[in-house]
């Protein structure tokens, strides 16, 4: 899998946008379960600025390569997506869990640390030839990017990139994306960020982070 | 108010890029589907425009947008008018601390959530949503933003359902729309 990272490419080595979306990430020791440091990306959706930032890198990126669908997984795919879309002219197709698109559906399984999820795409909302990219805020082990990628693939689409706001340099065990490159802007902090300034009054760190340990 | 009524030129576009799918989820129901829309660049950047235009200079900083299909419209209208966007979402799936508001459906509850500290005293906020129906998921949304001291400035939805009367449960709130659908 090829995987580029925003701040290792042209142009944007040492992009002060690049920090400052980064800095803006919230980071939620624990949760959903005990060991996952969440990468909390609705503190970047609160500050115009990064938010603004995160869209125009991608828009720069994508004005010029031609394509004509963007796909976003639910649900915060759905928060960058759209805005990336209409900034590029491409149609906007969610990506959806099972059983929220009300019309005819294809559907993709894809593999969970345990048990199974899907995904799903209303037939005939992507023509085969078009062109796609898929959005999501961060991608851990690419199985829901490469179930998505196989969705527009089952259709005739080309996926050209998957992109993301964040994803780890290095992923143990990672899902090969089917040969697609992926795009990343930051890679995920590890720690709480205590000393940092709250983002718009939102706290960035918990009072217990000082017995965490990284992940 | 409506953009229906007021007959802008880019509402017939619109409306005819949406979908009705009949007795989804259930018989009986004739679900209005903006993804049709979504596949349509200029009546989606359209309908984006038509909140913009209103919204822009109104010194609003806030846009709230109610899962899943509010995340779709509420980015693009926040960005262009340059407020931050906060998600309201089902209970269990924003990861901070958060204020919970419970709404009763046609059978049963549901639960609205907004984290902590997203949205400070006296901020003007708008409440985004694809459609609304009888009311009242925007009612909990607007009693969350009222709960931290933000003012509801308006309810924006793409699609109304005028005979469910969600209009009167909005506690005298504004609400604008693009289109209705009897």
């Amino acid at each position: 899998m090829e995987k580029m990272f925003a701040g290792d490419q042209n142009g944007l080595q040492g992009d002060p946008r690049l920090k400052a979306i980064s800095e803006a990430i919230r980071v939620v020791p624990h949760f959903p379960k005990p060991g996952i440091m969440f990468q909390d990306i609705t503190t970047l959706l609160l500050d115009h600025k990064c938010f603004k930032d995160t869209v125009d890198i991608f828009v720069d990126r994508y004005r010029d390569m031609a394509i004509s669908v963007v796909a976003g997984v639910e649900a915060r795919g759905f928060m960058f997506g759209p805005s990336v879309a209409l900034a590029i002219g491409a149609k906007f197709v969610p990506l959806r869990k099972p059983r929220k698109l009300p019309g005819e559906v294809i559907s993709e399984a894809y593999v969970l640390e345990y048990g199974t999820d899907c995904l799903e795409m209303h037939v005939g909302a992507v023509q085969p030839g078009e062109r796609a990219l898929v959005i999501d805020d961060l991608v851990a082990t690419g199985g829901t990017l490469s179930a998505a990628i196989r969705l527009l693939e089952r259709v005739g689409a080309e996926v050209v990139e998957c992109a993301c706001v964040v994803g780890l340099r290095e992923v143990k065990g990672q899902h090969r994306l089917n040969g697609k490159p992926l795009y990343i802007l930051v890679e995920p902090r590890q720690q709480t960020n205590c000393s940092a300034p709250s983002v718009n009054g939102v706290e960035t760190c918990r009072r217990d982070d000082v017995y965490l340990s990284a992940t | 108010m409506s953009a229906y009524r007021d007959k802008d030129p880019r509402i017939h576009g619109i409306q005819s890029k949406i979908r009705v799918v009949p007795d989804f989820p259930k018989p009986g129901i004739m679900f209005q589907d903006i993804t049709t829309l979504l596949l349509d660049p200029k009546a989606f950047k359209d309908t984006v425009d038509l909140f913009v235009e209103r919204y822009k200079g109104k010194n609003i900083s806030v846009v709230a947008g109610i899962e899943a299909r509010g995340f779709i419209f509420g980015p693009p209208i926040a960005l262009e008018i340059g407020a931050k966007f906060v998600p309201l979402r089902k209970p269990k799936k924003l990861p901070g601390k958060v204020i919970s508001e419970e709404y009763v459906l046609e059978y049963g509850r549901d639960c609205l959530q907004m984290h902590v500290g997203a949205v400070e005293p006296g901020e003007r906020a708008l409440v985004v949503d694809d459609l609304i129906a009888t009311g009242g998921t925007l009612c909990a949304a607007m009693n969350l933003l009222e709960r931290v001291g933000a003012e509801v400035v308006e309810c924006a939805c793409v699609i109304e359902l005028p005979d469910l009367k969600g209009r009167e449960r909005l506690n005298g709130k504004p609400l604008y729309v693009l289109v209705e659908s009897h």
